[in-house]
């Protein structure tokens, strides 16, 4: 194979044959994939279980950064997607833009990421595309997933589904993948510890519903934050959320770049963390079983949702006042997912 | 524009230096601080260090404070 | 000792809340010259926890906000030309000048990068030999001899791609001007730590000696914006008027001799159009002979534009905002019309910006 990616590889024709074959095919090896048929064809879920299906694209800049790469991304972001809903993440499809020069070895590096992305989370990727721009049209590589998964009778999970009086949770320390990113950005002369959090959460999804039917929303705080994500809620339920700032976990190195770069790690994307919000008599089972789990050591319950002003997200600062945590208002980061 | 953050010089090579903040390390210049050491504790503003930190006043502060604290909750001062 | 926590002490704080509770018997207004004291205020939710006698004031000290509309099209402007590279403070990207901000000139194809210091500014001039890297100076005596150590920097190497536009500014005359004024009844000044890091407490004096009022050199950690706020309470209730200096453990009497250096060998004082107070004589820095071919303005010049008479947008109050004689909940354009997401004026764009504090954290919630 060509050391860099050439226009012909995206044009269907050998080239296209040979990326196929060199590089996707053996990585992502599945009985679907491998019949390479116009579509992949796929068993219907049992009856009364329903169907969650999600879509994502991935601009991520630089492609390569502490903890992952776009590939883990790519299929960590699309896995937790379903996660989120309840659901069990079961086929993937990933639609890859290339630019002309691109280093094969870079994309075979993305896609052994993607590979063992989707063995972590137990996912198969059963059908992509692959098409290739001209110099100076993308940056590198864009890569779109779209995601099914199944969720089983009983399961219902809703951004809408908060209730006053249930407590909140997350299920560790916020800021690491945004800031993660930020530290490698080109001029910027930092070396830090940090390293991008991105993780495949349906093993500690699947953990909480074994512990807790009174589980009522669950997302992961992706762009604008642990404080947009909880506003979001605040607003499809149409109740008021406050979490404590003292509660809210955020490592050393990621408070301490953060101050440097006068961010605010509650508006800064994470990749691996999930919010829980559970009815108030299943907090500590819900907290025991997250901790329990490799990606739930540090979890916490940051604060309580509220019958008060609708819509609204309130912090409580260590200094026992209050303030409003309003949405990320303006983009503050560079692409980060 | 007065957001500047303490950290540890951990190295010092000519105008430059590297300053440590819980593991984050960045490199910054030294041009404002000639008499700045390793080990001393600098204000970093724009990739910059606008002076060192004095420990002792820092304690002196903190000293203060915590009388305060003890004056206060001794009155029972309404607050 | 790590110089953060300590000054966060929740315990600490109450102590001085229950001091300023003890002593303001009668209302005091007391202005933050600082943005940045604007924002430390409001994140940690201070003006909730001081007894209603204190009110806090912003002032002008947000150098993006006070940054004019005729030289944000400047800045705008070079932007444009074929060949430059700006490099910018965060802050300033997003600012509305007559015709879109320096983000809307990005989108049409201007090289507009975000740096966050001036040394990132030389790093990119060095890596790109053959574009003209022009570094917009924001930022008052703080930032100043930053940009100052990075020209003469940059001279030593002598790097001929890198270009300033320089819009620094000097806290003193504005302050002056505020108080001159006599807009706004005040009680006492906070003054900014870190710009007085630089310029010594001393610098100070004329507060007290010209306008018979109070000023206290102040930190930005909760605990030494209450203590100043404690100091200035005690100074007014005993008919007190000196400089104090609450920030000992980084401002000395006669501020940092170096960077002061470094700045008198780079810039002199020159006029200076500030947003909301008109152009005010030396308060503004400008490149020495020394130094001039660094300057960018000759370029503005060279492409024969002219830097016409910019409007501020219609119904913008920012100036008043700046001059601490309008709340910024009592504009009306506020949340309404001038949100974050669609900004009309800078001071809800920059994150020191008053009206930014206010829309994040709400005021009193």
């Amino acid at each position: 194979m060509s050391e860099r990616i050439l226009l012909a590889h995206g044009s269907g024709g050998e080239l296209s044959h040979e990326l196929i074959d060199r590089v996707f095919a053996p990585a992502f090896a599945n009985p679907a994939l491998a019949r390479m048929d116009d579509s992949a064809v796929l068993p219907v879920p049992p009856p009364g279980s329903r169907l969650a299906f999600t879509t994502d694209g991935y601009v991520v800049r630089p492609l390569f950064f502490p903890g992952g790469d776009i590939g883990r991304l790519a299929v960590c972001g699309t896995v937790n997607d379903l996660a989120m809903m309840g659901a069990t993440p079961l086929y993937l499809s990933a639609a890859v833009v290339l630019e002309e020069g691109f280093a094969t070895a870079d994309l075979e590096r993305i896609v052994a990421s993607m590979a063992a992305a989707a063995r972590e989370a137990g996912v198969e990727i059963v059908t992509g595309d692959t098409k290739v721009v001209e110099r100076g049209s993308a940056d590198g590589c864009f890569i779109t997933t779209a995601g099914v998964g199944v969720i089983p009778p009983g399961v219902d999970l809703s951004g809408a589904g908060a209730r006053p009086g249930d407590a909140v949770l997350i299920s560790g320390p916020v800021g690491d993948h945004g800031l993660a990113i930020m530290s490698q950005r080109e001029g910027l002369r930092f070396a830090s510890p940090l390293e991008s959090d991105v993780a495949p959460l349906n093993g500690l999804v699947r953990a909480l519903l074994e512990a807790t039917p009174a589980l009522h929303t669950l997302r992961d705080p992706t762009r604008g934050g642990l404080a947009t994500t909880l506003n979001e809620i605040a607003r499809q339920s149409q109740v008021e959320i406050i979490v404590e700032e003292a509660s809210i976990p955020v490592r050393p190195a990621a408070q301490a770049l953060a101050e440097m770069l006068g961010l605010d790690p509650l508006y800064v994307a994470n990749e691996g963390k999930l919010i829980a919000v559970v009815a108030p008599e299943a907090a500590e089972a819900a907290l025991a079983a997250m901790r329990a789990h490799p990606l739930g050591r540090e979890a916490a319950i940051i604060g309580r949702v509220h019958g008060g002003r609708p819509g609204r997200v309130a912090l409580r600062t260590t200094l026992g006042a209050h303030r409003v945590l309003d949405m990320l208002a303006g983009e503050q980061l560079p692409r980060i997912c | 524009m007065c957001l500047a953050v303490p950290a540890k010089i951990v190295s010092m090579d000519g105008s430059e230096g590297e300053v440590e903040m819980a593991g984050v390390r960045r490199r910054i210049g030294l041009q404002l601080v000639p008499e700045a050491k390793v080990g001393d504790y600098v204000l970093v503003h724009t990739g910059f260090a606008i002076n060192v930190l004095d420990p002792s006043e820092a304690e002196e502060s903190l000293k203060l404070f915590r009388e305060l604290d003890e004056l206060s909750a001794e009155d029972g001062a309404p607050s | 000792m790590r110089y953060i926590d300590e000054f966060r002490d929740p315990a600490l704080a109450e102590a001085l809340l229950r001091r300023i509770h003890a002593h303001a018997t009668r209302p005091v207004r007391l202005m933050e010259f600082c943005g940045t004291h604007t924002h430390a205020i409001f994140r940690h939710g201070l003006r909730q926890l001081l007894p209603p006698q204190v009110t806090t004031l912003s002032g002008p000290g947000c150098p993006v906000c006070v940054t004019s509309a005729a030289d944000l099209d400047r800045a705008i402007a070079l932007a444009r030309i074929p060949g430059v590279t700006i490099a910018t403070f965060g802050d300033m990207l997003r600012v509305p000048g007559s015709q879109g901000s320096l983000q809307d000139a990005k989108a049409a194809g201007a090289d507009v990068r975000v740096v966050y210091s001036s040394l990132d500014a030389l790093d990119l001039a060095r890596r790109r030999p053959e574009r003209t890297v022009v570094l917009l100076g924001v930022g008052f005596e703080t930032t100043a001899p930053t940009v100052a150590a990075a020209i003469v920097q940059a001279a030593q190497e002598g790097l001929a791609n890198l270009r300033l536009l320089s819009l620094h500014k000097l806290t003193p005359p504005a302050t002056h001007a505020i108080l001159r004024s006599g807009e706004v009844a005040l009680d006492g000044i906070l003054a900014p730590g870190h710009v007085s890091t630089i310029i010594g407490a001393q610098a100070w004096q004329f507060v007290p000696r010209e306008y018979g009022l109070p000023c206290t050199v102040t930190g930005f950690e909760p605990l030494d914006i209450l203590a100043g706020i404690a100091d200035l309470v005690e100074q007014h209730e005993a008919g007190r008027a000196e400089v104090h200096n609450a920030y000992g453990r980084s401002v000395q009497p006669q501020g940092n001799p170096a960077a002061l250096e470094l700045m008198e060998r780079v810039f002199a004082p020159a006029p200076a159009s500030w947003r909301g107070l008109g152009t005010l004589p030396d308060s503004g820095l400008a490149l020495r002979e020394e130094y001039r071919a660094f300057d960018a303005a000759p370029l503005l010049a060279a492409q024969g534009i002219e830097a016409a008479e910019a409007r501020e947008p219609a119904g913008c109050r920012c100036g008043d905002v700046l001059r601490g004689a309008l709340e910024p909940n009592r504009c009306p354009l506020f949340g309404r019309v001038c949100t974050p997401e669609r900004p009309v004026g800078p001071c809800m764009v920059s994150s020191e910006g008053s009206c930014a504090a206010h829309y994040r954290y709400g005021g009193k919630a």
